[in-house]
């Protein structure tokens, strides 16, 4: 399978072609409940992360709550 | 009797009633575990929250959903570093996205030494954030006339400033801030500039709803106790609004009867 580059918080990630958005969120360790995700800033239902396919230059950004004022 | 008035007077925030009067921020702590207890000890139901990336480097990271329980405590998630309307509207659809939090309390700053809001922005940006069904606090600044516009576009609390952000000042304008809350049915919550409890019981004897506060208390010394000392205040100052104080004259009024004097 080829090897893809995306975008993951900023940094690069080399994953495979079209390989599941949902298995990245696994392999990162994200608590799914307690974040949003954008992809290409677009905002991702959480519920179907398992349908989406990553492609080369995909853009994503995984948020959470942080302290502020 | 009276504490029994003091509990049925609630603040009330989109029709969301909170017994608390304070609000606090959760920016600046050394750690989360001193958050979540100066807090506690602020009796705070309400806490501002900021978005940002996970760090996904370090997968052990605390998470502050870890520390207050957003189930007991409201997150206010806020737009902190936003400077133009489309990364709050950005910012606040992400976070409405992560627990499904339509309370938001929105700022977007003009300048980053005074850190000022663009009110220009900041109004644009809560048309569209009512429109799109959040309930919008703001942080404004102490202008009527502009307080004035963002209850006309949908808010529901108005935020002014009390000076700014992270200066310890104290309340700059309070002849503007009783003019803000005179002219508005929306609750009216001084946001930002408090440097001690006393300034917390002026924004409520001047007849403001509530106050938020962040760095008063996360960099004050003794930040439990100062969480205490600003508890007291908002309650101190919220029992003398509504008790209503006596006239100021200019000479002396004895306290004691001056009939029968040996």
């Amino acid at each position: 399978m080829k090897k893809i580059k995306i975008k993951v918080n900023g940094k690069v990630k080399t994953v495979l072609n079209n390989s599941k958005l949902s298995i990245l969120l696994n392999n990162l360790n994200i608590p799914i409940k307690k974040v949003a995700i954008e992809l290409n800033q677009e905002i991702i239902d959480k519920k179907k992360t398992n349908n989406i396919k990553l492609k080369r230059n995909d853009k994503i950004e995984i948020v959470h709550f942080i302290g502020g004022g | 009797m009276e504490e029994d008035n003091l509990k049925k007077d609630k603040l009330i925030i989109a029709k969301k009633k909170f017994v608390s009067r304070l609000i606090v921020g959760t920016g600046k702590y050394k750690s989360m575990s001193e958050c979540a207890k100066a807090i506690k000890f602020s009796g705070a139901e309400i806490v501002t929250v900021a978005v940002r990336r996970v760090n996904i480097s370090n997968k052990n990271k605390p998470l502050l959903m870890d520390y207050i329980d957003p189930k007991k405590i409201t997150y206010l998630p806020n737009t902190a570093g936003c400077f133009n309307s489309k990364d709050a509207l950005r910012t606040l659809r992400l976070a409405r996205e992560i627990g499904g939090w339509k309370l938001v309390k929105l700022e977007v700053l003009g300048d980053k030494t005074n850190l000022f809001p663009d009110m220009i922005e900041t109004l644009k940006t809560t048309e569209v954030l009512a429109k799109e069904g959040f309930k919008v606090m703001v942080y404004c600044n102490d202008d009527p006339l502009m307080a004035k516009h963002l209850e006309n576009s949908g808010a529901d609390a108005i935020m002014p400033l009390a000076a700014p952000i992270g200066s310890g000042l104290g309340i700059l304008n309070k002849i503007n801030i009783q003019i803000i809350r005179k002219q508005t049915k929306l609750p009216v919550i001084i946001d930002a500039g408090l440097g001690q409890a006393s300034d917390a019981t002026i924004a409520m004897e001047l007849g403001c709803d509530g106050v938020l506060v962040n760095t008063a208390i996360a960099k004050a010394k003794k930040p439990f106790e100062m969480a205490l000392a600003f508890k007291n205040a908002v309650v101190a100052g919220r029992q003398s609004y509504n008790s209503g104080r006596i006239g100021k004259t200019l000479m002396g009024n004895p306290s004691s009867p001056t009939e029968g004097i040996i």
